[in-house]
């Protein structure tokens, strides 16, 4: 990668129109869809709801909590995705990838398969459960052994782990065939049909590691300068690694237990942030908020025309997306890894 | 040319021909003892004896049904595809030299399965069942084909080749999702659990299906082995030897995409099994393609079978699909290889 120093005035404008982009992307989610509402309907929605209108109903308990789940879910993901490639110096970590996502949903659907559980609270803390233990597995493996594993090697061994917490994940599917179809649409990444008081209990833990992660900004620059450089400069490896662990566990599995396993939304969006914001963290983590909430809610967008009427899972969306850069970069980045 | 062939192949002697036959004939009797045990488990536990007599139609009638038509071709079912996947993933280790190489990592599973799922759920009813292995195999070697193609850059890099079937593994996975969301529920519930590595409820006919396609393969293959040693020791020698490289590469990959691809069609995308099988043949027999290839059938077939054993006595009343076995040996053995294997790359 070039040296990408940009001045302070070209970052503050692109994260302006990351913003707007957001705000456009946030309203057409609420007004297009299998109906179309128009921008007086949306409006009064909030300020003066009535019941009685059919396409205000629609715009504050379906479309509202979509949108704002959507929002939320991609902007926690593309975060997680930036801390990991920081950590693991490693262009192609990602929740996904590393197998973080597949813990926490086969956790989630061992609790509604196995003891049918259905409070989002509960939902969650056995989402962050799984994400914990597929994070630690994680990095056990990178951190056994002399010098441990090669940051491509992670990439295979948290691909094993998703193969086989998604075996796991489908043993127990077959186990109960009756509640399958709906458990289908849950475990390819969707956000629609939620309801807020799903995303509510989870937004503090959220919250919690957006503000970890965006307070620790300084040291994610440090922490990709590699370990040596790192240790020199003083910095606390494990303490960091620790924190590094728990925002992603709060992010992922949070995102997880409202929204499912979405895919490689952690993968694409720290790059294209770079790209634009370059190197340094401190900018690179609002961009890279501000851009996976909006491409969450464009994925969403998209997913409702492209077969319509009927809607695809968001997750297939961005699953669709992201493989081909990963396979681009991994193409591309032989010689980096 | 002074170096000998096995030499050139690894630092570790091989064994003796004698030993690799007792290797054989000791992996044949376990193979033997395993299906008699997976005859005589079940729900119902049959005896020896009874077994023995329900296998030839004689006996109770209710022992005739449950050893002839349900433990039976099911037992069939799992030596087949577990012997195919280990021979697939015994040829692509070879002829990719790469320990890492098995038919879930390249991508043939993966279209494989997606090609089956397309056939089932869009295609049900147009045409035969019978035609299942052909969708899974032109899915495999369609997914094969591009994976290729994406690594290729002077040259397909293993490492490269390993990360590019990843992703392409997940672009098909996020295509066979799309296909199950949106069939109808009992096309989608019988793909999904066709798709978990199932070889519940297989027929006679399902072993009717596959046995021919494994038998041809299996046939063509023999009479190459001679090349694929040729393929073993390296790129330089093969051609020294006059082995016509890149033909001879290319009829083994598609052999191999055509071997899982049609155990995939009857048994689903069963994890890991052409990953581990070979590895522990040609640690029991030394890297000679020739050995290592029957070795692996073998313990491919009793790897198979033993989690299958397993997944439909232990868990009773539910019947575990063989797959959630496979993977939950064969990750952690594919993470043991990523540490063992650290020098390269």
């Amino acid at each position: 990668m070039g040296r990408k120093i940009r001045s302070t005035a070209f970052r503050s404008a692109g994260l302006l129109g990351g913003l707007v982009l957001l705000i456009v992307s946030f309203m057409a989610s609420m007004r297009y869809g299998f109906v179309s509402i128009s921008w007086g309907d949306i409006h009064s929605s909030i300020t003066n709801y009535d019941e009685g209108v059919m396409n205000q109903v629609i715009a504050r308990t379906a479309r509202l909590p979509r949108a704002l789940i959507a929002a939320t879910v991609g902007g926690s993901l593309a975060l997680a995705g930036a801390i990991l490639q920081s950590v693991t110096r490693n262009p192609l970590a990602s929740p996904s990838v590393l197998g973080i996502n597949a813990g926490a949903s086969l956790a989630v659907v061992a609790a509604l398969t196995l003891a049918s559980i259905r409070e989002t609270e509960t939902l969650m803390w056995i989402s962050f459960f799984g994400a914990a233990i597929a994070a630690v597995a994680v990095y056990a493996m990178g951190s056994v052994g002399r010098e441990g594993l090669s940051p491509l090697r992670i990439i295979l061994a948290g691909s094993a782990m998703t193969a086989l917490f998604a075996s796991l994940t489908q043993g127990m599917l077959v186990r109960n065939e009756s509640g399958l179809q709906d458990v289908l649409f849950w475990i390819a990444g969707s956000v629609a049909g939620r309801t807020t008081e799903m995303l509510l209990p989870v937004l503090p833990y959220m919250g919690a590691g957006w503000l970890l992660a965006f307070a620790l900004s300084r040291q994610w620059n440090v922490m990709a300068m590699g370990e040596e450089s790192a240790k020199g400069l003083g910095q606390n490896m494990t303490l960091m690694k620790l924190a590094a662990g728990l925002i992603v566990i709060l992010l992922a599995g949070s995102a997880v237990a409202v929204a499912g396993p979405i895919g490689l939304i952690g993968i694409i969006i720290p790059h294209v942030a770079r790209g634009i914001a370059g190197l340094d963290y401190r900018w690179l983590l609002p961009y890279s908020a501000v851009l996976g909430a909006s491409l969450l809610l464009l994925a969403d967008l998209a997913a409702r025309f492209i077969i319509f009427p009927l809607e695809v899972p968001v997750g297939i969306m961005t699953a669709a997306l992201g493989a081909p850069f990963f396979i681009y970069l991994a193409r591309k980045g032989r010689a980096k890894l | 040319m002074n170096v000998s062939h096995n030499n050139a192949v690894s630092a570790r002697p091989a064994p003796k021909r004698n030993a690799a036959l007792k290797v054989m004939i000791w992996l044949s009797l376990v193979l033997v003892l395993m299906s008699v045990l997976y005859l005589m488990l079940g729900e119902t536990i049959i005896g020896l004896q009874r077994v023995w007599q329900a296998l030839w139609g004689r006996g109770l009638g209710e022992d005739v049904l449950i050893v002839q038509t349900l433990r039976a071709p099911r037992l069939v079912i799992a030596l087949l595809v577990g012997a195919a996947l280990a021979v697939a993933g015994a040829i692509l280790q070879a002829v990719i030299r790469n320990p890492l190489a098995a038919p879930d990592v390249v991508g043939i599973t993966g279209g494989a399965s997606f090609g089956a799922v397309l056939f089932l759920t869009v295609l049900a009813g147009v045409f035969s069942r019978e035609l299942l292995p052909i969708a899974a195999i032109i899915g495999a070697f369609c997914a094969t084909a591009l994976v290729y193609m994406l690594a290729w850059r002077r040259g397909a890099d293993s490492l490269r080749l390993v990360l590019v079937g990843i992703g392409v593994a997940s672009l098909l996975s996020a295509g066979t999702s799309f296909l199950l969301t949106f069939s109808p529920a009992y096309s989608a519930t019988s793909a999904y659990i066709w798709l978990t590595g199932t070889i519940y409820g297989s027929t006679w006919e399902d072993a009717a299906i596959l046995a021919p396609w494994l038998v041809v393969f299996g046939a063509v293959l023999y009479f190459n082995t001679g090349n694929l040693h040729a393929q073993l020791l390296g790129d330089e020698l093969a051609v020294g030897i006059g082995s016509s490289l890149q033909r001879h590469r290319l009829l083994m990959v598609l052999l191999s995409v055509a071997l899982a691809g049609s155990a995939v069609a009857i048994g689903g995308s069963i994890g890991f099994v052409g990953l581990i099988a070979p590895h522990m043949a040609r640690r029991l027999v030394g890297p000679v393609i020739r050995r290592v290839l029957p070795v692996s059938a073998l313990i491919g077939a009793i790897v198979v079978a033993a989690a299958d054993l397993v997944g439909r006595t232990v868990f009773l009343p539910y019947d575990i699909p063989v797959g959630v076995f496979t993977s939950a040996v064969g990750a952690p053995f594919f993470i043991y290889l990523l540490y063992r294997s650290r020098k390269m790359g």
